[in-house]
């Protein structure tokens, strides 16, 4: 077997030397007849952990939230056909959000791809336009280094996932494996270095700004820039605001946080995304959501954009100044040259604008019938989860009111402790991803906040969190409805709830507990609370809480599709005039 | 506007319908694409042709460069070019004065009888685009049996070189 210090190994052999090579600690598969020699060689080994989900789409947002959670690859095992088809929504989730995934597809014998053999699909076809880029092993010499490709590319520049497609008579064929030191391709040459100068003029305009306005999105979270934001913004003294992707990046108990921006961003960060006259925008990438009428952008204002991609500048927006580079860098060497200017904005000015902002605040336009005791307001649920988690959970959610409820409730100072899917919204993402979050954080407190109709698109996962003894505690916002559907409808279809009504729901209380967990059902507003220290206080357990909520509340403010940023509405009580 | 975008691409299976996929999926406009092997057998040359406003056609060239397979990209609008393109042309030609007629406008434009029956010609022409439209339309339709148009190809005028794998 061994050649002067070469091994000689399997396909299959290789697969787990590789990954254990990338320091892979967890792999979330689902087994099948293209991928069972690698499974086969997973059984003689105990290093890296193989979590067995439910479904293939558990398994890449599992993935996704141990990526996200860490920063460090989500790595996932699927079977040929059926089993890369399932993976898709999961692949199309980390791409649309830049999550680095590697994702390896079995496939079927080399001899027989092309000739509809069982289970065949062209994975690298079907996920083509949801990947940074995908690999197909055609011989097992390449096996090695497409492997370390894979890592390479998913992880560097903008992450994203990235597919190998390995037929099965490469896992089975032998070859000596040496660790390809060199994982580069010509091809593939992400940012680096950026320009001193877009630097130097970004500096120039942030200085002269009487009304200046922080912006930022995922990037800085997927960058690892929090702390060179936190530290620039307190700088300038600006405000600043985060996307939905960006939320953490910036301490949300700083008083310079002006809240989320765009469709149901606060009234204060839109109000001053539309009149501040420098905008500076790092790692977002203005999305429609976040803009709403690009026509009614920003009309006052000079922007700065920073961003790893270029292809995200320039690209809905026109910028004054661009730089392209990492985040974190970039935020770095712009303070520098800040500080290096011995010039300061602005006093007067920013003291003026700060009181304009003042003003905007004192809408209070996250107000919500609070004294309500008749009901359960899902956002007190959500305040009290705050209070007692301290601010310190790591919170993963499902797509709808209650996400967005999160975003606006939930007040998150650190990065990658909020995880959702922003880009394409999948419901079904967050049970799987909490289970990727926990994994990687055994000791903490990882919650998932989802909807009695997201939470059944992948219930099947709470059988994964049994297995694996994960002590996730699931907030079910129960309101009998698809709400945000509903709002739409109440809003935009003259209140016509085509389909939107949750019939025949199960009992989530002994649909818990017969997966083994503790269930828990509050429908008194008197007991929330209690229920959730209780819940929190089972450190060993997963409890699912099913809080039965106002049906008819709906998440304020709101700026329809379209619409301006200074054309929100708020609740109905305090509409704008 | 028009651009002929140059492309070094490698060689590999999947790499050009990661191109189109690009295309159809974001609703980028293709006028004409061509591809073959280059002298060095791990790289193709892809010529692309595309129009469109100025920030749209920034996307196509900024999203083709995001592309891991593209190695190189060179927008040949960006300076001094020369474009080719090659037609081939069939022709009804069965009688005497239509022969004579249409080798006259083979020859003023440069174009060479490539092959004869009783009853039609094959004409091979070069040139750009332009070109090779004004001769298909003095041919009347009529006569036309089939047209095959290469797509364009196009190179840097002069010692500049345009697109090439730097060593
Ligand atoms: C129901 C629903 C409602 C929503 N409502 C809102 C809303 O009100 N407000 C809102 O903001 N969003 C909302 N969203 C989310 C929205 O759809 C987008 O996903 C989100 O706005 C995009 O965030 P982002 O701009 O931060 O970009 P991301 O998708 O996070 O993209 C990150 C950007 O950073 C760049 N980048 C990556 N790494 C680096 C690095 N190291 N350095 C520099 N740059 C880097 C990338 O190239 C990219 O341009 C909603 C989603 C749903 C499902
Ligand atoms: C897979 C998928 N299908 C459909 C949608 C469209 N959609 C967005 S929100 C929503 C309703 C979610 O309902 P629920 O989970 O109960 O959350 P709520 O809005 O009530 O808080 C739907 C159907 C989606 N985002 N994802
Ligand atoms: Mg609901």
């Amino acid at each position: 077997m061994k050649r002067g210090g070469v091994v000689e190994l399997t396909g299959a052999e290789i697969f787990v030397q590789c990954l254990q090579d990338e320091g892979v600690e967890y792999l979330f598969g689902y087994p099948g007849g293209a991928v069972l020699y690698i499974y086969d060689a997973l059984y003689k080994q105990d290093q890296i952990r193989h979590i067995l989900v439910r479904h293939e789409q558990g398994a890449t947002h599992a993935a996704d939230g141990y990526a996200r959670s860490t920063g460090k690859p989500g790595v996932v095992l699927v079977t040929s056909g059926p089993g890369a088809t399932n993976a898709v929504t999961g692949i199309a989730t980390a791409y649309m959000d830049s999550v680095p995934l590697v994702v390896f597809t079995g496939q079927v014998m080399t001899h027989l791809i092309g000739d509809d053999a069982f289970q065949e699909v062209d994975a690298i076809g079907i996920t083509r336009p949801c990947v940074k880029h995908s690999f197909m092993v055609k011989d097992v010499r390449e096996l090695a280094v497409t492997i370390r490709r894979a890592f390479h590319v998913a992880t560097t520049g903008r992450p994203g996932p990235v597919v190998v497609d390995i037929p099965k008579d490469i896992t089975a064929q032998k070859t000596d494996y040496v660790f390809p030191a060199d994982p580069t391709l010509r091809s593939y040459k992400p940012v680096t270095q950026w320009d001193p100068q877009g630097i130097r003029k970004a500096s120039e305009i942030l200085l002269e700004a009487k009304r200046p306005m922080v912006y930022t999105g995922g990037g800085v979270i997927l960058g690892n820039g929090a702390d060179e934001l936190t530290a620039l913004v307190r700088w300038l003294g600006a405000p600043c605001t985060n996307t939905l992707m960006g939320l953490g990046a910036f301490p949300a108990s700083d008083p310079l946080f002006v809240g989320m921006l765009g469709m149901h961003g606060t009234y204060e960060a839109n109000m001053a995304m539309h009149e501040c006259d420098v905008l500076l925008a790092i790692g977002a990438r203005f999305d429609d959501r976040v803009t709403g009428d690009l026509d009614k952008f920003c009309p006052h204002a000079r922007i700065i954009h920073v961003d790893i991609d270029p292809a995200s500048i320039q690209k809905n927006v026109a910028v004054e100044v661009a730089v392209i580079g990492d985040a974190r860098g970039v935020m770095r060497d712009m303070l520098s040259a800040l500080q290096a200017s011995g010039r300061r904005l602005d006093k007067d000015a920013l003291a003026h604008w700060w009181r304009q902002i003042g003003v905007w605040r004192a809408r209070d336009c996250l107000r919500y019938d609070r004294d309500n005791v008749d009901v359960i307001k899902p956002q007190y649920v959500l305040e009290a989860l705050h209070r007692l988690t301290r601010g310190d959970a790591f919170i993963t959610s499902d797509v709808g009111q209650h996400q967005m409820w999160t975003a606006q409730f939930y007040h998150f100072d650190k990065p990658r402790r909020w995880i959702n899917s922003g880009g394409l919204g999948t419901m079904g993402f967050g049970l799987p991803a909490a289970i990727g979050v926990q994994l990687a954080h055994p000791g903490d407190t990882v919650v998932c906040v989802t909807g009695e109709a997201s939470i059944q698109m992948c219930i099947q996962e709470l059988s994964t969190c049994k297995q694996y003894d994960l002590p996730i505690k699931i907030v079910n916002l129960n309101n009998r409805y698809m709400g945000m559907v509903r709002q739409w409808q109440e809003f935009f279809y003259q209140s016509r709830y085509s389909h939107s009504y949750m019939e025949a729901l199960p009992d989530f209380v002994k649909l818990a507990e017969s997966y083994g967990h503790t269930g828990l059902r509050i429908d008194r507003r008197g007991d929330v609370e209690a229920a959730l220290k209780e819940a929190l206080a089972r450190r060993d357990r997963l409890v699912f809480l099913d809080f039965i909520t106002d049906q008819t509340e709906n998440v304020y403010p709101m700026i329809a599709a379209g619409a301006g940023h200074h054309e929100m509405h708020l609740s109905p009580d305090r509409e704008l005039a | 506007m028009r651009h002929i975008i140059s492309i070094l691409l490698e060689n590999e299976a999947g790499a050009l319908s990661r191109v189109a996929g690009l295309f159809s999926a974001r609703g980028y406009n293709i006028e004409s694409l061509t591809v073959a092997p280059t002298e060095d057998p791990t790289l193709s040359r892809m010529t692309l042709v595309t129009s469109g406003p100025e920030a749209v056609v920034d996307q196509i060239r900024k999203q083709l460069n995001k592309l891991v397979d593209v190695v190189k990209l060179v927008d040949l609008m960006e300076g001094q070019r020369i474009e080719r393109e090659m037609l081939l042309i069939k022709v009804r030609a069965d009688n005497g004065g239509e022969r004579d007629e249409i080798k006259r406008l083979a020859d003023i434009f440069r174009g060479r009888i490539i092959d004869v029956t009783e009853s039609a010609y094959t004409i091979e022409l070069t040139g750009d685009g332009g070109k090779l439209d004004a001769f298909i339309a003095v041919i009347h339709p009529r006569r036309i049996l089939e047209v095959v148009r290469s797509g364009v190809i196009g190179i840097a005028r002069g010692e500049e070189i345009a697109c090439r794998l730097s060593a």
